[in-house]
């Protein structure tokens, strides 16, 4: 029971405000604020974001109407406009067509897979002795923090065809030779190994943000459930569901961002060159744009991707502001 | 709190002592399978480099050796990019902290017109995928002539931890009772004098935490160091991406490389995590 008190998840009891400390103070309303002073305050970080975000965002948009290449970008010529000339071509293209499904594919199942998995370990968590607790917590929290390039290079290195483990222990099964197989030589395959690495590196932030809301389940609704004859499904389906889900949903969405933007592993992987049957939509607009150095066309395929993920930022942003706005 | 899920009848009826030794096998299971691949990195590094070449490898370290570290440092320039992360992660959180923190306390201890709307576009410029944004970020570094300058690494860099440490500072700040500042200010402080004085004190762990939290993001960073920096000033995380010799790939010396890279990130990592859970979701467990 001590040992639980080394889980990082521990977050302060929810919905009770902390006790003020200085109870006696009179409140008083404060006069005389200058109505600038937050603007003030608030002015050299919107410039930042302003300048580096905010400019490039137009920008993007821009690009991705005009014909911009290797003359454009050495000032040779100027960028002109070409109205949607960007767009009909990708969305015209089924090599294009092949990445996007490719994709969500791809981050459906990273998604699928971290919830699930991060769901299980959460509640394992609660189930297992408090120093096996403590172990896990630390192994989760050491592979949440691995650099995802360090994570990237020891996934290349554990898949190995030739002196990877995992084929050597594969082959330590009876009737099993996977020495010298190559899980890159197919998309498919490769692109497996690469979710592993993602859903191996993402996890860890969703079992201890969901242990953290699992402590906040009152136990007594539980335990009534329980009384009134709900077994450990039904205790689990119409108890703690239903209490997680604002966190779900965050981590739902936050998580559909990620994987929809996964870059480095892909590209580091494939040793900075991925193939065909490896490109995902952020690897793609990258290959359009500075492989084939068509900005035009790299920028109108982000653009697309940043369309196809409004939804998504949208359901993420109202279970953030009905968050924000309670103070 | 904690007496009660450790504790709490989960299983039902009479067998809890054996169901619990079922759910520890599990949990050892787990164990294993998510810290093996640190594991293998570190046993790998320390490893002779012969047997790392070995098709069916010994899974128990078969001798210590720091050959591998020595190899990696000769292969190719390692100090040079781990001085340039160094440089670039440590200017962004200065900076970072010193911003966002200003403008954290604006909308977390201010009530002014247009503080939603600077709070939504906060959280959107976070959901931006920031790898959508490198061809427009590559063109404008180009225009302002910091191509290949550790400047503009350090000012990309700052529009993904900008947002992050508003959200998370203002959740500490969130937790730091009004009626403080207010008692010092009855008795005589300052608006200024009772934020340094009462809540400054207060909030320097959340800072800390925050602060170690953008190191880390930063030094991680992988897409904008390769594509803003030239192959002469790369960072260390296109050091390690880079990490091939004129025999391929070197792997014991590669995971040399990673453990040295690795090793003091998660040490940080461990040991700020908890406060930023804490942070994190200050915010979440008021609604």
């Amino acid at each position: 029971m001590s040992a639980d008190t080394t889980t990082p998840a521990k977050v302060p009891p929810p919905r009770q405000a902390p006790p003020p400390r200085v109870p006696d103070a009179p409140r008083r309303k404060r006069t005389g604020r200058a109505a600038g002073t937050p603007w003030l305050l608030l002015a050299p970080c919107l410039l930042v974001l302003g300048l580096v975000m905010g400019y490039p965002l137009v920008r993007l948009v821009t690009l991705s109407f005009q014909k911009f290449g290797q003359s454009q970008f050495w000032g040779f010529q100027p960028a002109e406009s070409v109205g949607f000339a960007n767009f009909s071509r990708v969305l015209g293209d089924s090599v294009f067509w092949a990445v996007v499904v490719r994709t969500i594919v791809f981050a459906a199942g990273s998604v699928i897979f971290t919830m699930v998995a991060g769901m299980a370990l959460a509640l394992l968590q609660q189930r297992v002795s408090g120093w096996l607790k403590t172990l896990i917590n630390i192994v989760l929290v050491a592979s949440w923090g691995m650099p995802v390039i360090v994570a990237t290079t020891v996934f290349k290195w554990l898949f190995d065809s030739d002196y990877g483990v995992f084929n050597a222990l594969l082959s330590r099964l009876p009737g099993v030779d996977m020495i010298g197989h190559n899980w890159f030589a197919s998309g498919p395959q490769g692109l497996l190994v690469i979710m592993l690495l993602v859903v191996w590196g993402a996890v860890p932030f969703v079992v201890i943000t969901l242990s953290a809301g699992l402590t906040q389940v009152p136990q007594e609704l539980e335990e009534a459930a329980r009384l009134d004859g709900a077994g450990a499904w039904g205790v689990f389906r119409y108890v703690t569901l239903p209490i997680l889900k604002p966190i779900i949903v965050m981590l739902t969405t936050l998580s559909v961002i990620w994987d929809m933007g996964v870059f480095p592993q892909v590209f580091v992987m494939r040793g900075g060159h991925p193939e065909a049957e490896f490109q995902l939509l952020s690897t793609y607009s990258y290959d359009r744009a500075f492989v084939v150095n068509d900005y035009g066309q790299g920028s109108a395929i982000a653009l697309v991707t940043v369309v196809l993920l409004l939804g998504v930022v949208a359901v993420y942003m109202r279970q953030m502001l009905q968050i924000g706005e309670v103070e | 709190m904690s007496a009660l899920t450790t504790d709490a009848p989960k299983t039902s009826g009479g067998g809890r002592r054996k169901s619990k030794l079922g759910w520890n096998l599990v949990g050892l299971l787990v164990f294993v399978v998510v810290g093996f691949p640190l594991y293998w990195m570190l046993d790998t590094a320390f490893k002779p480099a012969k047997d790392a070449i070995d098709p069916d490898p010994s899974l128990l370290p078969t001798g210590i050796t720091l050959d591998n570290f020595r190899r990696a440092l000769t292969i190719a320039d390692f100090w040079g990019p781990v001085g340039r992360s160094l440089v670039v992660s440590l200017s962004v959180v200065v900076i970072g902290i010193v911003v966002g923190l200003l403008a954290a306390l604006a909308i977390s201890r201010f009530a002014f017109r247009g503080r939603k709307i600077v709070i939504i576009g906060i959280l959107a410029v976070q959901m931006v995928p920031l790898v959508s944004m490198i061809i427009p970020v590559f063109l404008l570094l180009n225009d302002l002539d910091q191509y290949d300058r550790l400047s503009g690494l350090v000012i990309t860099y700052l529009t993904f931890i900008l947002p992050f440490t508003v959200w998370t500072l203002r959740g500490f700040i969130v937790n730091i009772p009004k009626e403080l500042e207010e008692a010092a200010m009855v008795d005589g402080c300052s608006r200024t004098g009772a934020f340094v004085r009462v809540v400054f004190p207060l909030l320097a762990p959340g800072m800390v935490a925050t602060s170690v939290y953008g190191f880390i993001q930063a030094w991680n960073e992988y897409l904008y160091a390769l594509m803003l920096l030239s192959q002469d000033h790369q960072t260390a995380t296109v050091w390690l991406g880079n990490f091939t010799t004129q025999h391929g790939t070197e792997y014991a010396p590669m995971m040399a490389g990673a453990t040295m890279m690795a090793v003091p990130i998660v040490v940080l990592f461990l040991i700020v995590q908890r406060k930023m859970a804490a942070g994190l979701t200050a915010g979440a467990v008021k609604g």
